[in-house]
C-alpha cells in the first residue's frame, strides 16, 4: 500500500466503448491468444470463489466435444450483494459481449444467463436487448446465441453445479466434484460458468490489454472489483474499487464514525471487528469477497446479525447432506439456547466444533462457509452472543 | 412423504374421474407451455414458472398435467417444485407480496413495513386475504440492501418503502384489480 488512498475505478460501468467493437477486435485474434491474455491479466472470478478465469476458459477449450456452453451466473443471492443487478441493468450489452468472447475462446455455440427469479423485472428489457445482440453477432458470422433462464428463489442455485441441475429441470442440489464444470457441466457437457462481473472484466481486459488491468490491485489480487456497500453507512451503494485495499481505508470512507464491525463477503463471509480494521486486506491475500460489505455500528447487536445469518442458511440449505442440513439448524438452536440461559456459555465451544466439522464435511460451499460468519462473530463478540 | 403418496393416489383417481371429460384450463395452459419450451426435462422449470405466473400456484391438477406432458412421475414434478420458494404448491392470492427480511433491510425498518401491511390487509405473514387478492410473505435477500426496506409484489420491485408508501402501493393494486 503505497499511499493508503482508496482508488475508485471506472471500468465496469464505463459506457464510452461499444462492446461490439471489442468483440471485433477479439475475433481478429486466435482463441488461444484471447485465453492467454485473460490468464496473463490475473483475473479471478468475481462471484466469490475466485477461480482464475483464464484457466477456466482454457480447461473448457481443451475438452473434446462439439457441444460446450458459456453460462453467466446471475443468481446473485448473497445477502448484502446487489452489484450484479446493477450491472445487468446498466450495461447488459457488455455482459453479452463478454459471453460472446468466452464462447469464441472456448468454442461454445450457446450461452445462457441464469437470472435469479427476484430479478424477473429485468427480463423484458434484457430479452429485448438480447434479441438485438444475437442478431448483431449473427451478422458478424460468429456462431453464438444467448438466451435467459430464470431461477425461482433458491440461493443454493448460485452454486455452479446446483445451477446446472436447476437448468436441467431438477431440484437445485449441488453435485459431487469432480468432475468439474469445465469437464461436465450443463447437460453433462464442458461448461465455462462465470459471474456477471467477471465477464464484463474479461471484455474490458480484451479492450485495454492485460497490462492495463494488472496496473490495478496487488500481486495476488489483480484489478478492481465492484463492491456493494450497505448497512450503517451514510453512502450505501455500488462502488468499483481497487482490490487489495486495507479495510481501515474502506471504513474511513464508508463508515459513519462509529463502525463496530464489517461483514466482508456477505452472510457466508467473515466478520471483521474494529480491532482488526488495520490489519485486514480486502482481496485474495486477505479476505476475498463477492463484493458484499455490510457495515454495522455500535448500536447493532451482533447476536441479531448472527441469528439472521443462521436463519438464512437454515432456510437456504438444500438439505441434501447432513452436516449442512442438521448443522445449520443446530447452530441456530444452540445460540438461542445460550441466549435464553438454557445452555451454559461453554456450549459455544461445542457449537464451534460443529461449525468446524461442517467446514470439512459439507458437500458444497454453502455448508462449508457457515463456519466463517459463525466463528468470526462468536470469537469477536462473545459477550453479545451470551448476554 | 405422505403428501407425495396422497398426490400419487390422487393421480390415478383423477385420471379415472376425468375419463372422457373435456380438458381443464390448466391442462390447456400446460400443453401450451410445453409447446413453447419443448417436450423434455430441461423445460420443467420454465413450464412450472409459466403455470405459477398464470395461476399463482401449482395445483395438484397442474402438477399432474405437467407430469403427463413431460413424461415424468408426479412425485418428480412435485419434488422439483417444492424445492423452490417461488414455486408455491399451496393456493396464493392474486398479488404476492414478499418483504425482504435480511439483516440490512431489518436495520432499515422491515418490521414496521410488515406491521403496516399486516394491519392494512388484516392478515399475518404467510396468509392470504379473504378475497384472495393478496398473500403476504417474507423473502431472503432481494438484492436491494442499499435501498431497504424493500418489497416485491409479483415481479415489481419497491425499494425504500416506508410503511405509509406501502399502503399507497397496496391501494393501487386493490383498485387496479377491482377494475
Amino acid at each position: 500500500m503505497e499511499n493508503n488512498i482508496l482508488k475508485k475505478v471506472d471500468l465496469i460501468f464505463d459506457n464510452t466503448c461499444d462492446p461490439l467493437v471489442v468483440v471485433d477486435k477479439v475475433l481478429a485474434k486466435s482463441p488461444d491468444d484471447v485465453i492467454l491474455d485473460i490468464i496473463d491479466s490475473g483475473l479471478k472470478g468475481r462471484g466469490g470463489a475466485g477461480f482464475p478465469t483464464g484457466l477456466k476458459w482454457k480447461f473448457t477449450r481443451n475438452e473434446d466435444g462439439d457441444t460446450k456452453y458459456v453460462i453467466c451466473n446471475a443468481d446473485e443471492g448473497e445477502p448484502g450483494t446487489f452489484k450484479d443487478r446493477e450491472i445487468l441493468d446498466k450495461v447488459p450489452e457488455k455482459i453479452f459481449s463478454g459471453m460472446a468472447i468466452a464462447g469464441y475462446a472456448i468454442g461454445a455455440k450457446e450461452g445462457y444467463i441464469y437470472l435469479r427469479g427476484e430479478y424477473n423485472f429485468l427480463l423484458p428489457m434484457l430479452n429485448k436487448k438480447l434479441e438485438d445482440f444475437n442478431r448483431k453477432i449473427k451478422a458478424k458470422n460468429l456462431d453464438f446465441i444467448i438466451s435467459i433462464k430464470s431461477g425461482s428463489g433458491a440461493y443454493i442455485c448460485g452454486e455452479e453445479s446446483a445451477l446446472f441441475e436447476s437448468m436441467e429441470g431438477k431440484r437445485g442440489e449441488p453435485r459431487n466434484k469432480p468432475p468439474y464444470p469445465t469437464v461436465s457441466g450443463y447437460n453433462s457437457k464442458p461448461t465455462s460458468i462465470n459471474n456477471v462481473e467477471t465477464l464484463v472484466y474479461a471484455l474490458m481486459i480484451c479492450k485495454l490489454g492485460p497490462d492495463k488491468f494488472k496496473e490495478l490491485g496487488t500481486k495476488d489480487s489483480r484489478g478492481s472489483k465492484v463492491f456493494s456497500v450497505s448497512g450503517d453507512t451514510p453512502n450505501p451503494g455500488i462502488y468499483e474499487l481497487e482490490l487489495g485495499m486495507p479495510l481501515k481505508e474502506f471504513v474511513s470512507e464508508f463508515g459513519d464514525g462509529d463502525t463496530k464491525a464489517v461483514q466482508v463477503g456477505g452472510a457466508s463471509g467473515h466478520c471483521v471487528p474494529r480491532k482488526h480494521f488495520n490489519d485486514t486486506i480486502i482481496g485474495f491475500e486477505g479476505i476475498p469477497t463477492g463484493g458484499s460489505m455490510m457495515v454495522f455500528n455500535s448500536s447493532r447487536s451482533m447476536y441479531n446479525v448472527l441469528h439472521d445469518y443462521l436463519e438464512f442458511f437454515t432456510e437456504e440449505s438444500c438439505g441434501q447432506c447432513s452436516p449442512c442440513r442438521i448443522g445449520c439448524q443446530q447452530l441456530l438452536k444452540g445460540i438461542e439456547a445460550i441466549k435464553k440461559g438454557e445452555k451454559s456459555p461453554i456450549y459455544i465451544e461445542e457449537l464451534k466444533r460443529l461449525a468446524a466439522t461442517m467446514k470439512i464435511a459439507s458437500k458444497c460451499g454453502l455448508g462449508q462457509s457457515v463456519c466463517n460468519p459463525f466463528t468470526s462473530i462468536v470469537d469477536n463478540f462473545r459477550e453479545e452472543i451470551i448476554y | 412423504m405422505t403428501k407425495i403418496k396422497h398426490l400419487i393416489q390422487n393421480f390415478s383417481l383423477q385420471k379415472f374421474k376425468k375419463g372422457g371429460q373435456k380438458m381443464s384450463n390448466v391442462e390447456n395452459l400446460v400443453k401450451e407451455l410445453v409447446k413453447i419450451h419443448g417436450k423434455n426435462r430441461n423445460s420443467l422449470m420454465p413450464v412450472l414458472q409459466g403455470v405459477v405466473k398464470e395461476e399463482k400456484y401449482l395445483s395438484e391438477d397442474a402438477m399432474m398435467a405437467i407430469a403427463k406432458e413431460l413424461d415424468l412421475s408426479t412425485a418428480d414434478v412435485y419434488g422439483t417444485a417444492s424445492f423452490y420458494t417461488f414455486l408455491d404448491t399451496v393456493p396464493r392470492g392474486k398479488n404476492i407480496i414478499r418483504v425482504c427480511k435480511t439483516i440490512t433491510c431489518h436495520m432499515k425498518g422491515k418490521d414496521e413495513l410488515i406491521k403496516a401491511l399486516e394491519d392494512a390487509l388484516k392478515i399475518k405473514v404467510g396468509e392470504t386475504t379473504h378475497d384472495k387478492q393478496f398473500t403476504l410473505l417474507t423473502a431472503n435477500c432481494l438484492g436491494w440492501c442499499h435501498k431497504g426496506p424493500v418489497m416485491l409484489i409479483n415481479d415489481e420491485i419497491y425499494p425504500e418503502t416506508s410503511p405509509q408508501a406501502a399502503l399507497e402501493i397496496i391501494e393501487k393494486y386493490q383498485t387496479s384489480t377491482k377494475k
